[in-house]
Parts: structure tokens; sequence; C-alpha cells
């Protein structure tokens, strides 16, 4: 790519930094430049909260139809998978599956709610009286 | 405490760690190429029924850390590295490293890093910084990906080095020591060596799913992707691949330019004039990378969508896959006389 062609566009980058590239200068030889974003990636990237988005949808809808617990949706919400909540809160990955049953969601004592209301940053009473 | 730190920005923050830490300790001649080229950094590899972020699990330079420890390790330099299970201990060691007066990397997770602009935290933990400094309760931050230098308050840089999931950093904290005054030929070993390394890892590692055999196993699902994930998801995995190859921290074209600006770099230090054209290979992946990009972003802006325009973007990466293994080919005919 040469100097000239670095592409300027708008992007989240803004008010952040600008990104360096590597660039073929007038004599051939590589030089940086800066760039303030790039609309091909910049497309990327609102792609991929699209599909974000779509899943904490999808979640949503889950609780509302009582198929998933409340813990469900806040892992969502927060891009988390089942792996990364167990990082979080201490609890091997199989009892989190577990705990996103509505079931035996409504069964868990307040401490372990507190654990994972902590982790979402919310309160006990958001997580217990979240419906969808 | 308050102290003088040279900021230097680069393209990848790993790079740029590994070109700051040695500057200071004096090294002049280091620079974000060199570091990359030494640490053999370009790779790919496509790693099947793994998911990153629910998406395809790529990546187009090799592992995280590897880079800082093969180039310190090629130039005579040890490298200090720890990690921690309580966090307190964590910040205390870091507060005492700073009391000495030494800067040091600190390996972040992106989804709590206070700083960063909210659509770039996703749960990505291979992030570094240095921390050079602090007053009271703030800490002076060198990110490498940015312009300027910035802050982070105690609590923030504890939730940021005790991020969870793939790669948790555990408070990992590492810096050179006794770094000496690696001269010119040590350099140029180092260059030697960093392309032979990455002349194994692009062409001879085994398998099918790295290296340049890995961008054609990629090319054979974008193939399959349409038919079997849908077009909404398959456009998502496409801009997945966009992501991890122009994202901030690339320097462009999957780190292809990199390269071939360290290329460059290794003609003027082996007196060696066939690297320059080589170097041009390179660019010239880059480029190709960027195409396929444009090609993609067609796709998953929805402007593109039939099968046959997968099958360009497949073959794109095809072409890729063979201008790469031209390349490498060559470096690994190169005989050098060090």
């Amino acid at each position: 790519m040469k100097k000239e062609d670095i592409p300027q566009d708008k992007s989240a980058l803004d008010n952040f930094t600008r990104e360096l590239y590597y660039v073929k200068n007038k004599n051939n030889k590589y030089e940086t430049g800066l760039s303030t974003g790039w609309d091909i990636k910049k497309e990327a990237l609102d792609n991929a909260w699209d599909e974000v988005n779509l899943r904490i949808e999808d979640a949503k809808k889950a609780v509302k139809e009582g198929r998933k617990s409340p813990i469900y949706y806040f892992m969502e919400l927060n891009l988390m998978t089942i792996s990364i909540l167990s990082g979080y809160t201490g609890f091997r990955k199989f009892s989190v599956k577990r705990h996103i049953k509505p079931n035996i969601f409504n069964k868990l004592s307040d401490k372990k709610l507190s654990i994972y209301a902590s982790n979402f940053n919310i309160s006990i009473d958001e997580l217990k009286n979240y419906k969808g | 405490m308050l102290k003088d730190f040279n900021h230097i920005q680069t393209a990848h923050c790993e790079n740029g760690i590994t070109t700051s830490l040695l500057k200071y300790h004096g090294i002049d001649y280091m620079n974000e190429p060199l570091a990359f080229g030494i640490g053999s950094g370009l790779f790919y590899i496509h790693i099947p029924f793994m998911k990153l972020n629910n998406g395809p699990a790529i990546a187009f330079r090799t592992m995280p850390g590897a880079v800082f420890k093969r180039t310190c390790k090629s130039l005579g330099i040890d490298v200090k590295s720890k990690k921690f299970k309580d966090h307190k201990v964590a910040m205390d060691f870091l507060d005492f490293k700073l009391s000495e007066g030494i800067p040091v990397a600190c390996q972040v997770g992106a989804f709590h890093l206070a700083y960063f602009p909210v659509e770039y935290r996703f749960h990505f933990n291979a992030h570094n910084i240095i921390v050079y400094g602090k007053d009271n309760d703030d800490y002076f931050i060198s990110d490498p990906i940015m312009e300027k230098v910035t802050t982070l308050s105690a609590k923030e840089l504890e939730k940021a080095r005790f991020t969870q999931g793939i790669y948790a950093p555990k408070g990992h904290i590492y810096y050179p020591e006794n770094v000496g005054n690696p001269d010119i030929k040590l350099l140029e070993k180092g260059i030697i060596k960093g392309i032979k390394r990455n002349v194994r890892d692009m062409l001879h590692i085994p398998g099918y799913i790295a290296g340049v055999r890995g961008i054609k196993y990629t090319s054979n699902q974008i193939r399959k992707w349409r038919e079997k994930l849908g077009t909404r998801k398959a456009s998502f995995y496409l801009g997945q691949i966009v992501r991890m190859q122009e994202e901030i921290g690339t320097g462009g074209g999957g780190f292809r330019y990199i390269y071939a600006a360290f290329l460059e770099q290794a003609a003027n230090y082996l007196k060696e004039d066939k690297l320059v054209g080589i170097s041009e290979d390179f660019t010239k992946a880059g480029d190709l990378w960027r195409s396929a990009a444009v090609q993609m972003a067609g796709i998953y802006k929805g402007r593109l969508g039939e099968q046959k325009d997968f099958e360009e973007t497949a073959d794109i990466l095809l072409e890729i896959s063979k201008t790469e293994k031209v390349a490498f080919n060559k470096l690994s005919k190169l005989k050098f006389n060090k």
C-alpha cells in the first residue's frame, strides 16, 4: 500500500487515537503513516455488534418465554460465554449451565446470586426480577 | 513517582512493548519491524471447531508473548515474567518495580480497559501495555497502539489485569533484565534466525490448518460457509476475518506490511539484495489481503451475497496462499554468509 492510499474514514477510533500503518513512500521505501479508520473494517465491527445484539435479543426472548434464567440474558449482555462467566464467578462450567435453567435459578441462594450480580454490575434485585 | 518515558507508537502492542522497553534500556537500533521479524511474528492459523466471539478462530500472527521472548533471547537479554493468583500481590509487585524506576509490561483484557472506546471492548485478553510510573492512585500508561500516553486508576488497572476467558492475563507482568549492549553482529544473527524460524512456521508446520496451507484451508471453508451457515452467519464470519486482519494492531494487510518492512531492513543489515525483492512479494500479499477484505465487505454490507461472491473471495485467498508460499520458498533458499 502507498502512503497516499492510507484510508482516512470516520470510525470508532475517533477521540481515541489514530492507528499506525506500514506503507510505501515516494521512493518505494517503507515508512509509517497514521489513519483515522477504514470503512471496510468499520462495517465489519458494526456487523459484529449487530450479531451481539441479535444474541442479546434472543436471550431476552428465551427468558421471557421461561426457557432460560436471567443469568443467560446478562451473560449475553456482557458478551460472555459459559466459560468466561465461569472464570469470573468461580463456579464450574457445569454449575453455570445448571444456573441457566429457570427452575434451578429460582432455588439459588442470595449468596450465589450476589456473585453473579456483582460480575454483571447489577443488584441482586435486578437479577432476580428480570423478566425479559 | 513520575518518570520520563519516551512513548513510541507502533502498530501492534507486543511489537511496541519490545521496541519501547529495549530502546529504554539503550538498544537504539530497535524498531517495530525488526522486533516483529526477529521474533518470527508472521503466521496464519485457522483452528477448526473452535469459536472466538462466536466466529471463526483465525490468527495472522504468532502466539501472544512469543515476539517479545524470542527477540530478547536472540539478543542475549533475560526475560522476567510473573503471574499471580492474588490481586493485591500483583499490584504490590507492580508498585515495587515502579519504585525501582523500572517500566514494565502488563498483559490486560480489552473488556475492562477503561480508556478503550466501547466499540472495542470485547473479551480479548492479549493486549499489552507499559506501566511506567505512578502518582497517588493513577498509573501512567504507555499503550503502544495509541498516539499519546494515558492513565488508569489503580482499580481500573487491577480489573484489566484480571479479566477472564481465553488467555486470561492472571496479572501477568514482564520486562527485560540484564539488557547489556548487544552488538550489530548479534542483531544480524537474530535477523537470520528470525527468518529461518518464520520459514519453518509458514511452510513446514505439520497439518493443514496453519502456515500457507492454513490460508488454503480457510479458502476452502469460505466456499462452504454460505450453504452451511446461511448468508447472514457466513457474512458475520467474513467480517471476523477482516477484523482479525485489519483492525488496529495489524499495521494493515494482516501484518504482511510490517513483515515486508522488516525484510527491507534485513536487506540492509545482511547486504542481501534478494531480500528487497522478497519484501515486495510480501507487500503484494498485504495488498491481496486488503483486496480480499474489500470483497468480503461487499458481502457483509449486503451488496453481494451469491455463492459466486463467496467463490471469488475464496479465490483471492488461494492466490494469497500461493504468493506467500513462493515468497517463503525464496527466503528458505537464501544462503547467508554470517
